[in-house]
């Protein structure tokens, strides 16, 4: 048998150190992409400012007028880096739910933790409580994080009494999805018109509501729990080869998935509670990354956040860039954008297989 | 180093599946066939033992308590290779045994870990799977994998549970001779639950035969595996018989369906 089918010792080592370094280069990859998309989200939009302009902008603000030092200043940068950190926010949750979940299916938006936030924020827009001078601005995304965050502790709280049986979490968290989505119709129900068009606005998802303050509070939120998932990410590597199999090496799986699902509350809860509902990138994003980095977390994990931020930035570019003069919400066109890819993955994981 | 098994017994609900079960000292080096019809407790015995599973009883390793203790507390002493085969993932074989190995092995540095991985795929020859994708092996294969996941952390004792049931005889022969080797060699003790009467009378020197009604046996396999018991265990009609080489082979003839029905009432 020659060599490269039968490689000794020593040869293994180096054949996989081959491996794990085209590994680097696909991030370095996805990296170089994210920031393209970036740079053209900066560039794009309906005021005509170019990407000399933005540059000149950036690198010398002094010299804009108003108007221009508003739109580069206060929403270009702010909407293009909100578009980054939520996307990576909602690829990291996405990866992890599905390992921890054992389940491809599974995203914070597929097992309803954006319909909780959705909810959150239609109780918000309808009810309009007044809780000590807590503007509508700041009890908003308090009430969308805060009903993400429970939904979430929910599905921990089913998943624990589950126990083995994890298959039917996702069963559950269907029904979860629906029963909240049903709520929120019945909200958009019984509200005025007024009430109705925010709602309805909501759960498209935009990023018209970021500003520095917001993304600075979804970076941080997103470094700390990417830190936190590489230190797991050989347990979470572990959780791939099954239930069973990672109990048996000593993985104390239970504990796994709990911080596993804190985590994916706080960057969902964060992450909607800012922009809204936006399907799809946890969902996706994830497939994206085991399609190029494969399953081991080290790569996989920051692959996801990457393809995650990936997407959203190119959705939030496409949303400015396909109607002249319009910026569509950033939701609707991830959902345009991310169901025909999904479909794509799909069939050709299908035919791999 | 010894493995002490008291009075242990286990039940799911109200059906019990293993009655107060007392085994002699199993001293180091053996390799043990956990024998028996299905549903009598093969797999939990090993599960128990691995800590997986709560029961009644003592067990202990070198004086170390064994049930009740979770995998987790039990550092690398104990190795357990599930029934199940290890999923189909995108991930490699090799990482999967990277993975097994820092889990196992949290205080070896990653040169030494890497050198572990290597040798124990070398030890079952296993080179050809190692870069390949778990998804892109036969279930065959991925249960050599998993075996080398279990035995990357040169554990004393081995619960290995039917790890030959997705194998061709080479591979029989060969991870069973590769098992044996590890008792012999490195003094470990592995337990091994499996359906294959033959391979057990060839390669152990223990054999536990559990019947349905909770009456088992422990022994010799020439001693514990005669007509009578493989009656009474697993309701067949079965002769052994000396090989052209000396060994004794069991030649399962046909089963006995009334007390087949019996045993299930029993249950």
């Amino acid at each position: 048998m020659n060599e490269q089918m039968m490689p000794g010792a020593n040869s293994l080592q180096r054949a996989y150190r081959r491996t794990l370094l085209s590994r680097w280069l696909c991030l370095g990859v996805l990296t170089a992409l994210v920031l393209a998309s970036f740079i053209s989200d900066l560039a794009t939009g309906p005021a005509g400012l170019g990407w000399w302009d933005v540059a000149r902008g950036l690198l010398q603000p002094g010299r804009l007028d108003a108007a221009q030092a508003v739109i580069i200043l206060e929403l270009r940068v702010p909407y293009a880096l909100m578009a980054l950190v939520v996307g990576a926010s909602l690829g990291l949750a996405g990866a992890e739910m599905q390992t921890a979940l054992n389940n491809p299916l599974a995203s914070p938006f597929t097992l309803g933790v954006g319909a909780a936030a959705t909810l959150g924020a239609a109780l918000v827009i309808l009810l309009r409580p007044n809780l000590g001078g807590l503007g509508a601005d700041l009890l908003l995304p308090l009430a969308a994080f805060a009903c993400a965050f429970l939904s979430c502790l929910l599905l921990l709280l089913v998943a624990r009494l589950l126990g083995e049986a994890l298959h039917t979490l996702v069963l559950f968290g269907i029904a979860l999805l629906f029963g909240l989505n049903a709520l929120v119709g019945l909200l958009q129900f019984l509200a005025d018109a007024d009430a109705l068009q925010q709602i309805v606005f909501w759960t498209l998802g935009s990023l018209a509501r970021a500003d520095l303050q917001r993304v600075a509070l979804v970076t941080l939120v997103f470094g700390l729990c990417l830190v936190l998932a590489l230190r797991q990410a050989w347990a979470l590597t572990s959780l791939r080869g099954g239930e069973e199999q990672a109990r048996s090496l000593g993985i104390r799986v239970g504990w796994l998935r709990t911080a596993v699902l804190l985590r994916v509350s706080l960057l969902t809860g964060v992450a909607t509670a800012f922009v809204g509902e936006v399907g799809f990138i946890g969902l996706v994003g994830p497939h994206v990354a085991r399609l190029l980095l494969g399953e081991d977390h080290r790569f996989y994990l920051p692959g996801s956040a990457l393809a995650g931020a990936l997407l959203l930035s190119l959705a939030s570019l496409a949303s400015r860039a396909l109607l002249p003069g319009v910026i569509l919400p950033v939701g609707l066109v991830t959902a345009v954008v991310g169901v025909p890819l999904f479909i794509v993955l799909i069939l050709a994981r299908g035919r791999s297989a | 180093m010894s493995l002490h098994i008291e009075g242990l017994g286990l039940a799911y609900g109200d059906r019990r599946v293993l009655h107060a079960l007392s085994l002699p000292s199993i001293q180091a080096g053996s390799l043990v066939a956990v024998l028996g019809p299905n549903g009598v407790g093969k797999s939990s015995l090993l599960r128990a033992l691995a800590g997986l599973q709560p029961c009644q009883g003592q067990a202990a390793l070198a004086g170390a308590t064994l049930s009740g203790v979770p995998p987790w507390r039990q550092q690398a002493r104990v190795a357990y290779l599930p029934q199940q085969l290890p999923q189909a993932t995108s991930l490699l074989a090799y990482e999967a045994l990277q993975a097994a190995a820092r889990a196992r092995c949290a205080h070896l540095g990653s040169d030494a870990l890497a050198a572990r991985v290597t040798a124990i795929v070398k030890q079952l020859g296993i080179e050809p799977l190692a870069l390949q994708r778990m998804d892109r092996l036969s279930g065959g294969q991925r249960q050599l994998v998993g075996l080398a996941q279990a035995l990357v952390g040169e554990p004393h004792l081995l619960l290995l549970d039917e790890p030959t049931s997705a194998l061709d005889l080479h591979w029989q022969l060969r991870v069973l001779a590769c098992v044996a080797a590890r008792c012999r060699d490195a003094g470990a003790i592995a337990l091994l639950a499996c359906h294959d009467l033959n391979l057990a009378l060839r390669f152990c020197d223990r054999v536990l035969l559990l019947a349905p009604n909770g009456d088992y046996r422990f022994g010799a396999p020439g001693e514990v595996l005669d007509a009578a018991w493989l009656r009474h265990a697993y309701a067949i009609e079965a002769r052994i018989e000396q090989c052209s080489q000396g060994f004794p082979l069991v030649l399962a003839d046909h089963p006995l369906i009334s007390e087949r029905i019996v045993h299930a009432e029993q249950l």
